[in-house]
């Protein structure tokens, strides 16, 4: 019989929290907010793309503490169960000298009006942990997530060159205690289920994946949570009810990942920053692809299981997975069921996955040999923006000609979809700049884009042509002066 | 008295003088999360949350609407409409009567206020609002300015004409000419802190509003008129905002009048916090333009007649767009002469939210018009846009008057232009992005240099005046207050870096104190780029007479000659006699010295006569120039922008290093507004981008990968400003057009320079590859 908790548990900077007034829909946000008067912590937009609200999380992942940001407006205190929750308020230490990034952003000019500020600080505090003396990248990788409307962010950058000369984390008060916290954050893992409210407010956080397969049985309408970073905004923007809603971000059984023999796996809860070095080991095609998935806090919350489980035709990984033939494995109960990724998406909203269905993995074959790759996203913003289209490539070239061709684009139908017509061009065909163009030409056929806030169809077709030059000029003619080189 | 003098430490300099770097006086608070904003205020006990409903419909005739969902809403104590309105629905800025707080009868764009719901907590509220069954007939709705001048339909306010010279006989002279037309686009302004306000009931028929407004004394005005109540029974509090960019200068009203009319109705603390949606949807932002040009001009590009005509979408009311519209047409020279000229206004009335102030003012559109004339014409004749844009500048015989002749008698450009093409390496760097083009390869390169000359001044004469207050305790602590409020900008460090010079006193001495209609009465909006030139004035006019009477005493009582009077230091020096600030304080105090002042300021000189479109609307110019280098990808049209080089001229800076900082982030806001910043409303009227996942401002990877800002250290005003500085908030927000005009070479580069490619801003990724698109298939 599983225990059942009828509160979570967890650590506020430094003070222990036990609560049982939660409901699924409640945001950490809020909590600190109004519950807490932690007032530092700032709702600047309620779906996760200013970072004025960002805090970091502390969890134990495979035997270490780990601290990472994550944006307080989207996560809900279900999740919060066996964790340490650090806001702005909790950095300058006991004995209330302000911390080296506080006192850096201070003598670098780093705020004007100083309301995404905290959430800045908070940022940047990660990625001294990470990196005490990090590059121009870096820094602007770890502000990805964070708007800043009045400085233009060059004091903030230069604020970040230069933490490492006020302190290091070897004197963090934070990381002093790390012991200390661990041992705390063990002491409330206790194996139990954890329930909380009841009727339209009900969340549960199960114990483990044999749990939760057993609480969607019981509840096969649930709203299944893992980053929040979707359904964050259902409840944020959409007021949407998600209850019952059962959280699994926590699980460190869906967090498993595997490279052996011809293949990865990805438990579905592995978010986008814990699958990053597998998958960019593995494909190096994708380390600038994955930095531009959303900012840090959010590949620091959102799973790939949870890209693949909504359906959305933007999602990021869903037109790479489908180009390099993944596959998933369904669990339903003890059952499962594996089914190719192109197969999954049926039509907008709707996927192949049953009540009480939960995507339990992701598998990935490895490069083959001769096999070409490229994945492109497509965006008004650089980073931080969701596709105007998104294409991924994968071609199998042997002796000049082409073998195989598995060519995926989101953003260009009501699904994550292959392009199928101009796949059939390539096969059997020269590898040539010509063959390619030919390709691109049917992509028309393929696909009838939309014209909205994001790109016209006109946009959205020309530029997905022309990424069949770009990928023959990348891979076929290795002319590097064909791209925008970050420096 | 001496003997304490004598074993007194001296300092030399005080701490945070004028013209000195000095960080932002809220830093600490801002990095440690302790700096209070509006929402942080701790809410007293029954507080009460109040939540727009809005339209779903851009142009209606309402029906009804049926509030029993709502009002049976779990939290819900009720719900306000027009008909809750003890004064007048309406808070219009310019007394235009059209802004109604709650629409009555006739909806005018997809998201008005219909009605607010108040309710135990916000969230209660905030669903609750969404329950409402509205009833609407609808009625065809005009979206854009060329849809309302096709329809022939109204303007929100009068047009605006300037002329001057014979247009049509210079145009027939003219060797060559070019007609053209560009549509530059709206903002949002995306101020990190949204609209908030925060209403106390008290006695009598008073109220305390605490709010995130620029313009506290309109705040108080508006929410007397929607209450019927005198301005002596609404008081309004702004400690300091989260960015204001315009965007809360006569938007932030509705809000505060809402949490009043509801503080008043039910006796309780009411708090209104719309969320980002509601913020971007139901309040303005800037407007969009098309802007018609045709312009005649010599071989050597020197221009002989311009006519030009800027069409704006205004939206449904007139809010500030006549004087936005102006200032568009007073900024369609930028910094070129122009022997001929006729600029109208067109401020179109729309179906949409009403635009409104936004860094600049309408300013950038004249500007990015004026450039796009100069590439026009540098792309006709062959040459180099920077040798066009020289020999049309401001200067030298009868080349110094603007269309509405006031003579431009401080320009700086032709140095400050000539040091920038110098230290940004100009020539040599656009040698080099010619050569890397004519390889021909996927990536190219474009470079251009603009220079922005900007009129400060409210061109609503009135409005350039200010107040302050300046306490001195008997302990020799200061507190300060002024009509100006902050929103980042550093006006209070400013304006206390003026008052610590006057006093000589160290700066951490001085106080500075929320802005509240209590203190400083009828304040103008702290807008215009005129926050430091209007209060510091009035702040160091407060000092003065403080200090003229404190000279008096001190020469009366230690009988030497006023002249022998000095402020040192944090002492005081009467003749022989040094005293600690602190201890001469005292003394005068027990001597009954009054030592406290109301201080006030009006710009001098400036006159404007709207009808005969004449004047000197302008006290001064500031000027500018930044030069960028963009790379652009011709297959996706994404690009990046390189280097920028920009040199900014704020006279004799009153803090360098928070002017600096005004100088970064304009440029990268005017930067977004040109390139990434892309408003999109749907067939219905309906605004689509409208939270910062659909809307996007820069990110810090989107700076320069190279970004060199200067001040022109050796400018000073010509004018008697305060400590000769120049303002800062607006100018540099156009030195972003450079991004735009090295985007459209680069463009150029594909039909190698042969015309100047259509491109329209904000050049999205999507914009450039149509643009590139046109060249390549001959269409220009």
């Amino acid at each position: 019989m599983q225990a059942i908790r009828r509160e979570i548990r967890f650590l506020l900077n430094d003070r222990e929290q036990c609560i049982a007034e939660v409901s699924a829909t409640d945001t950490v946000l809020d909590f600190l907010r109004i519950e807490r008067r932690l007032t530092g912590t700032k709702e600047g937009c309620a779906e996760g793309d200013c970072g004025a609200c960002t805090v970091l999380i502390g969890r134990i992942a495979n035997g270490e503490l780990i601290y990472e940001t994550v944006n307080a407006c989207i996560r809900f205190m279900a999740s919060l169960d066996g964790c340490h929750i650090v806001t702005i308020e909790h950095l300058r230490g006991p004995e209330g000298r302000l911390h080296p990034v506080q006192q850096a952003m201070v003598d670098f000019h780093g705020s004007q009006c100083g309301f995404c500020t905290p959430g800045i600080v908070m940022s940047l505090y990660a990625l001294w942990m990470q990196s005490p003396s990090p590059s121009r990248t870096e820094i602007e990788t770890a502000l990805q997530g964070n708007l800043c409307r009045c400085t233009g962010y060059e004091p903030i950058i230069k604020a970040a060159h230069a933490v490492s000369q006020y302190g290091t984390p070897t004197s963090d008060y934070l990381l002093a205690e790390r012991d200390a916290t661990m041992a705390r954050l063990a002491a409330y893992k206790d194996g139990a289920r954890v329930e909380l409210s009841e009727g339209s407010d009900l969340a549960i956080v199960p114990a483990d994946v044999d749990d939760l397969a057993v609480v969607l049985q019981e509840h096969p309408q649930a709203t299944i949570v893992a980053g929040s970073t979707d359904v964050g905004l259902w409840v944020t923007k959409m007021m949407r009810p998600i209850s019952p809603a059962v959280f699994i971000g926590h699980l460190d059984g869906l967090k498993q990942i595997s490279s052996d023999g011809d293949n990865i796996t990805l438990g579905a809860g592995a978010t986008y920053s814990e699958a990053e070095t597998v998958l960019t080991s593995n494909f190096p095609h994708l380390a600038e692809f994955w930095n531009r998935i959303a900012g840090w806090q959010v590949r620091n919350m959102g799973t790939i299981g949870g890209n693949i489980a909504n359906g959305s035709p933007i999602g990021d990984t869903p037109p790479l997975l489908i180009a390099l033939g993944a596959e998933i494995t369904l669990r339903k109960g003890a059952t499962r069921r594996v089914v190719p990724i192109a197969e999954f998406f049926i039509a907008y909203g709707k996927q192949d996955r049953e009540e009480g269905d939960f995507v339990e993995s992701i598998h990935i074959p490895k490069a083959a040999a001769n096999t070409l790759h490229a994945a492109y996203k497509i965006t008004k913003r650089r980073d931080e923006d969701i596709s105007s289209v998104c294409a991924a490539f994968n071609l199998t070239v042997e002796n000049g000609m082409i073998l195989r061709a598995n060519i995926a684009f989101g953003g260009m139908a009501a699904t994550p979809k292959r392009a199928a017509h101009a796949e059939a061009v390539l096969i059997g065909q020269a590898w040539s700049e010509a063959t390619l163009i030919a390709a691109s030409r049917e992509l028309g056929k393929d696909f009838t884009p939309l014209s909205d806030w994001r790109a016209s169809a006109d946009y959205r077709l020309r530029v997905s042509q022309n990424l069949f030059r770009r990928f023959w000029l990348e891979k076929g003619s290795a002319d590097q002066t064909a791209q925008l080189v970050r420096v | 008295m001496n003997v304490q003098a004598n074993t007194m430490k001296h300092t030399t300099v005080i701490k945070g003088a004028a013209t000195t770097d000095l960080r932002h006086d809220s830093a600490t608070k801002h990095v440690t999360g302790a700096a209070d904003y509006t929402d942080d205020i701790a809410e007293p006990v029954g507080t009460l949350h109040a939540y727009l409903g809005l339209s779903e419909v851009a142009h209606a005739e309402i029906e009804n609407i049926d509030f029993s969902a709502v009002l049976a809403a779990p939290g819900v104590v009720g719900v306000l409409t027009a008909d809750d309105i003890p004064g007048v629905n309406d808070v219009s800025p310019t007394g235009s009567n059209d802004d109604p707080v709650f629409a009555t009868g006739k909806i005018e764009f997809w998201g008005q206020p219909l009605f607010a719901v108040v309710a135990e907590s916000r969230d209660a509220a905030r669903r609750a609002a969404e329950l409402a069954e509205v009833s609407y007939k609808k009625l065809p709705h005009i979206l854009d300015a060329v849809q309302a001048i096709e329809a022939g339909g109204p303007c929100v306010t009068a047009p605006l004409k300037l002329e001057r010279g014979d247009v049509e006989t210079a145009m027939a002279a003219a060797e060559h000419r070019i007609k053209g037309q560009m549509t530059a686009g709206g903002q949002d302004h995306m101020y990190l802190e949204g609209h908030i306000a925060f209403a106390m009931p008290g006695e009598d028929e008073d109220v305390t509003v605490y709010s995130s407004t620029q313009h506290p004394s309109e705040a108080q005005h508006m929410v007397a008129h929607v209450l019927g109540v005198a301005s002596n029974a609404v008081t309004v509090n702004v400690r300091r905002m989260g960015g204001g960019f315009g965007g809360k200068e006569s938007q932030m009203s509705l809000f505060c009048a809402v949490a009043a009319l509801a503080a008043k109705k039910w006796n309780r603390a009411v708090k209104i916090r719309p969320d980002r949606d509601q913020d971007m949807i139901a309040t303005g932002k800037r407007h969009d333009f098309v802007i018609d040009y045709d312009v005649a001009f010599d071989s050597d590009g020197r221009i002989q007649a311009l006519d030009g005509s800027f069409a704006a979408r205004c939206g449904f009311s007139a809010d500030l767009s006549g004087p936005v519209t102006d200032r568009a047409l007073f900024h369609a020279d930028n910094a070129y002469f122009y022997p001929h000229v006729r600029l109208v206004s067109k401020p179109m009335k729309t179906n949409t939210v009403s635009n409104t102030a936004f860094r600049g003012f309408g300013g950038p559109h004249g500007v990015i018009a004026a450039e796009r004339i100069m590439e026009e014409i540098a792309y006709h004749l062959g040459k180099d846009p920077l040798e066009v844009r020289k020999v049309n500048f401001y200067g030298g015989e009868g080349r110094d008057l603007t269309p509405y002749h006031q003579t431009v008698s401080d320009n700086i450009l032709q140095r400050l232009v000539g040091e920038l093409e110098d230290t940004s390496q100009y020539q040599a760097r656009r040698a080099a992005v010619l050569e890397h083009n004519a390889k021909g390869g996927i990536i190219r390169k474009g470079i251009a240099l603009t220079p922005v000359k900007f009129g400060i001044s409210f061109t609503a004469t009135w409005f350039n005046q200010a107040g302050a207050l300046v306490h001195v305790y008997n302990d020799g602590s200061i507190a300060l207050n002024h009509g100006g409020t902050e929103m980042g900008q550093g006006l209070n460090t400013k304006v206390a870096q003026v008052v610590a010079d006057a006093f000589q006193v160290d700066f951490d001495r001085i106080k500075i104190t929320q802005t509240t209609t209590e203190k400083v009465p009828n304040s103008s909006a702290t807008a215009a780029s005129s926050g430091s030139d209007l209060n510091g004035m009035a702040a160091l006019n407060a000092v003065e007479q403080i200090k003229a009477r404190l000279v008096t005493f001190a020469a009366e009582t230690w009988k030497v000659d006023p002249s022998e009077v000095v402020f040192a230091p944090n002492e005081v020096h009467i003749g022989d006699t040094r005293l600690s600030f602190n201890a001469f304080i005292k003394q005068a105090y027990m001597a009954r010295i009054q030592l406290s002042a109301a201080g006030f300021y009006k710009t001098p000189d400036i006159h404007w006569d709207r009808a005969k479109g004449k004047g000197r609307p302008f006290y001064y110019y500031a000027y500018g120039a930044s030069v960028s280098e963009v790379s652009i990808d011709t297959l996706t049209g994404e690009y990046q922008v390189d280097r920028v080089d920009i040199l900014h001229d704020v006279g004799r800076s009153l803090n360098p290093i928070l002017d600096k900082g005004q100088v970064e982030g304009a440029f990268v806001q005017g930067m977004g507004w040109v390139t990434t910043e892309e408003l999109w409303w749907d067939d219905e009227g309906c605004l689509r981008t409208h939270a910062p996942s659909t809307y996007k401002i820069p990110l810090a990877s989107d700076l320069p990968r190279e970004f060199n800002v200067n001040l022109a250290d050796w400018s000073e005003n010509r004018e008697l400003t305060i400590k000769r500085s120049k303002a800062v908030g607006e100018p540099p927000f156009m030195l972003g057009i450079s991004v735009f005009e090295a985007l459209s070479m680069a463009v150029a580069s594909i039909a190698d320079y042969r015309e100047c490619p259509r491109l329209d801003s904000p050049a999205t990724p999507e914009r450039v590859l149509m643009a590139i698109d046109r060249l390549q298939d001959g269409e220009g």
